[in-house]
């Protein structure tokens, strides 16, 4: 039997009914990362002897006869701004090498409390900031449907774990499209929630009024099933949104008809990928088929969503990352002479470059003289962007189009030209900036055989149309299965 | 506006970051780049409109002023890179006149 092939729901199932148990579970997805990540570095730690120890103690739960959780047993691999008490949490910077967590991320303590089992932690673009993983402090992780091409980024380790099969389900972070992007990329199924709903403590910030925790897996019922263990109002998170907000299973079975869903064909001139746009096709077809009322939607050109988002997310960082001074944890440029050398040599010499650019930008949009020219009008704009999309979905229940315009590019291609890596994600971030919920959905390969991401996007709060429309998607354009076996090369 | 070799050099100090005569000037042309882009918001006619400050909808949800446990000293301390009798060891701030 092929564990590693299976999603995280019939892995539970198996281990409920005693067909295998929770550690020929996770052994069998620990040889596979022995066997298989040298190639395409999804990992930065595995920590093998924890999960081991953990699959044991719920086999033995599960011998007594006690229920086990909604994820017992299911190894679930964590994006590395996620804390976890104990183990390396480094953001993949070299800032935060060898740091370790003194305590748990909420959705971590959830997860455990689900019987999940953490694996590792997964590589990514330091700080989340980037589109295509190549920008970690611990070298970049490869596409493992094509090694020569990125993963999509930031959670470009999360998503290619899951599409190698190195995990069944794991966690991103999704600040403007961290999630969803790479999930296109490595044709995995991968969700961003609504602001709010999922706890954000224990999340290395990035851009707060931005940045929401999200799950990958292999099918649109994993990511179901991991979000409605990780939703909920915390305590401990300001941000977080009271009240319920857990989907119920069944509104996988609802289908769609009459559901109302807008393309916004504005958005999909040039640049838009041939292969895209047929995918782009069959996946309004195959709605159509079922039942759902597909509709043109008009929505403010997206150029503006990136403007403002490169101004919000940049002075946000430029805040959360100030606390990076070498005193209280992480790198220290020990030996200088005053506070300010201490700080400065820590900073300069542990964050690399992209983090360094965007500091910048950041304070210089806050900085006076600037900050009404800059910061104040992209708050503006938010609003604008946020209207908008609230018009939208008043005559659409879900919107339709592609999580990207082209499938994955090359390693290296856009590295040396900042804005055209910010311009991948044009598509994505202005979701963000509304703060509403969305989830990418395989639509087939190209003709280059590289995975290509269909997005439907809801209101806020709007999870249960947004499952709806994704689980139709999925059952009629079919899953893609695991990437193959990446060859030496 | 465009942003000039000075306004890079003043604005990384004020980040507390050192860059490289190289970098600087790496900075100074993708920062004029990205900074070209973003003009783009100066189209939007934004009269009128109040900014959003935040992704939640309310006002945030505060929990009871009541105190939890948080981190042991120990535990607080335990990341730091250097520490003398439970504090933080920093250079010395203030010298005395010489």
């Amino acid at each position: 039997m092929n564990l590693c092939g299976m999603s995280a729901h019939a892995l539970r199932d198996g281990i409920a009914a005693r067909r295998f148990s929770a550690e020929d579970v996770v052994r069998a997805f620990l040889d596979r990362i022995a066997a298989h990540d040298g190639r395409v570095h999804a990992f930065l730690e595995v920590h093998d002897t924890e999960a081991i120890a953990e699959a044991r103690r719920l086999d033995e739960e599960i011998a007594r006869g006690s229920e086990p959780g909604p994820l017992a047993g299911i190894p679930i691999a964590v994006k590395d701004n996620i804390c976890v008490r104990g183990r390396g949490t480094s953001c993949a910077s070299r800032i935060l090498s060898g740091y370790a967590p003194p305590y748990d991320a909420t959705v971590i303590e959830k997860l455990r409390a689900a019987g999940a089992v953490v694996l590792g932690k997964t590589n990514m673009d330091e700080f989340a900031m980037g589109s295509s993983t190549e920008n970690s402090g611990f070298g970049a992780t490869r596409n493992p449907w094509s090694l020569e091409h990125v993963p999509g980024g930031s959670s470009g380790g999360s998503a290619a774990a899951v599409a190698l099969g190195l995990a069944p389900v794991a966690l991103g972070s999704d600040t403007g499209g961290s999630v969803r992007q790479p999930g296109a990329f490595c044709g995995v199924a991968a969700m961003k929630p609504t602001y709010g709903t999922v706890s954000r403590r224990g999340l290395i910030a990035f851009a707060s009024s931005l940045d929401q925790i999200g799950p990958l897996g292999r099918d649109v019922q994993d990511c179901l099933n991991l979000y409605n263990v990780l939703c909920g109002p915390d305590p401990r998170d300001a941000t977080s949104a009271p009240g319920g907000h857990e989907v119920p299973e069944g509104a996988l079975l609802q289908g769609v008809r009459g559901l109302r869903v807008g393309v916004p064909w504005d958005w999909l001139g040039e640049g838009l990928h041939a292969d895209v746009e047929a995918a782009l096709g069959r996946s309004v077809e195959a709605l159509r088929q079922a039942g759902a009322l597909v509709g043109e939607v008009s929505l403010l050109d997206p150029s503006y969503a990136i403007a403002a988002y490169y101004i919000i997310a940049t002075a946000e960082a430029s805040a959360n990352l100030a606390r990076y001074d070498g005193v209280r944890y992480g790198a220290s440029a020990r030996g200088a002479e005053d506070p300010a050398g201490l700080y400065t040599g820590t900073r300069s010499e542990g964050f690399g470059a992209e983090v360094r650019r965007r500091i910048v930008l950041g304070t210089y949009v806050l900085s006076a003289g600037y900050y009404d020219a800059y910061y104040l009008r992209a708050q503006k704009a938010r609003r604008l962007i946020r209207d908008d999309f609230e018009r939208a979905f008043a005559m659409a229940d879900v919107l339709l189009l592609p999580t990207a315009p082209t499938p994955a590019f090359r390693i290296g291609e856009k590295t040396g030209d900042p804005l055209a890596m910010y311009l991948s994600d044009i598509f994505t971030v202005p979701l963000n900036l509304y703060a509403g919920c969305g989830i990418n959905v395989p639509a087939g390969l190209s003709a280059d055989e590289l995975p290509i991401g269909m997005q439907l996007l809801a209101p806020r709060f709007g999870e249960a149309a947004l499952f709806r429309a994704a689980q139709c998607l999925e059952s009629r354009l079919g899953t893609l299965g695991l990437a193959p076996e990446p060859a030496e090369t | 506006m465009a942003i000039t070799r000075d306004d890079v050099r003043h604005t990384a100090a004020l980040a507390r970051l050192a860059l490289s005569p190289e970098e600087e000037s790496a900075f100074l042309l993708e920062l004029n780049k990205i900074l070209g882009y973003v003009e783009k918001i100066r189209e939007l006619d934004l009269a009128g409109i109040e900014p959003m400050t935040h992704g939640h909808a309310g006002t945030g949800s505060l929990r009871d002023d009541a105190a939890l446990d948080g981190l042991s000293q120990e535990e607080a301390l335990r990341g730091a890179p250097e520490t003398d009798e439970g504090h933080f060891v920093v250079p010395q701030v203030v010298r005395p006149e010489e």
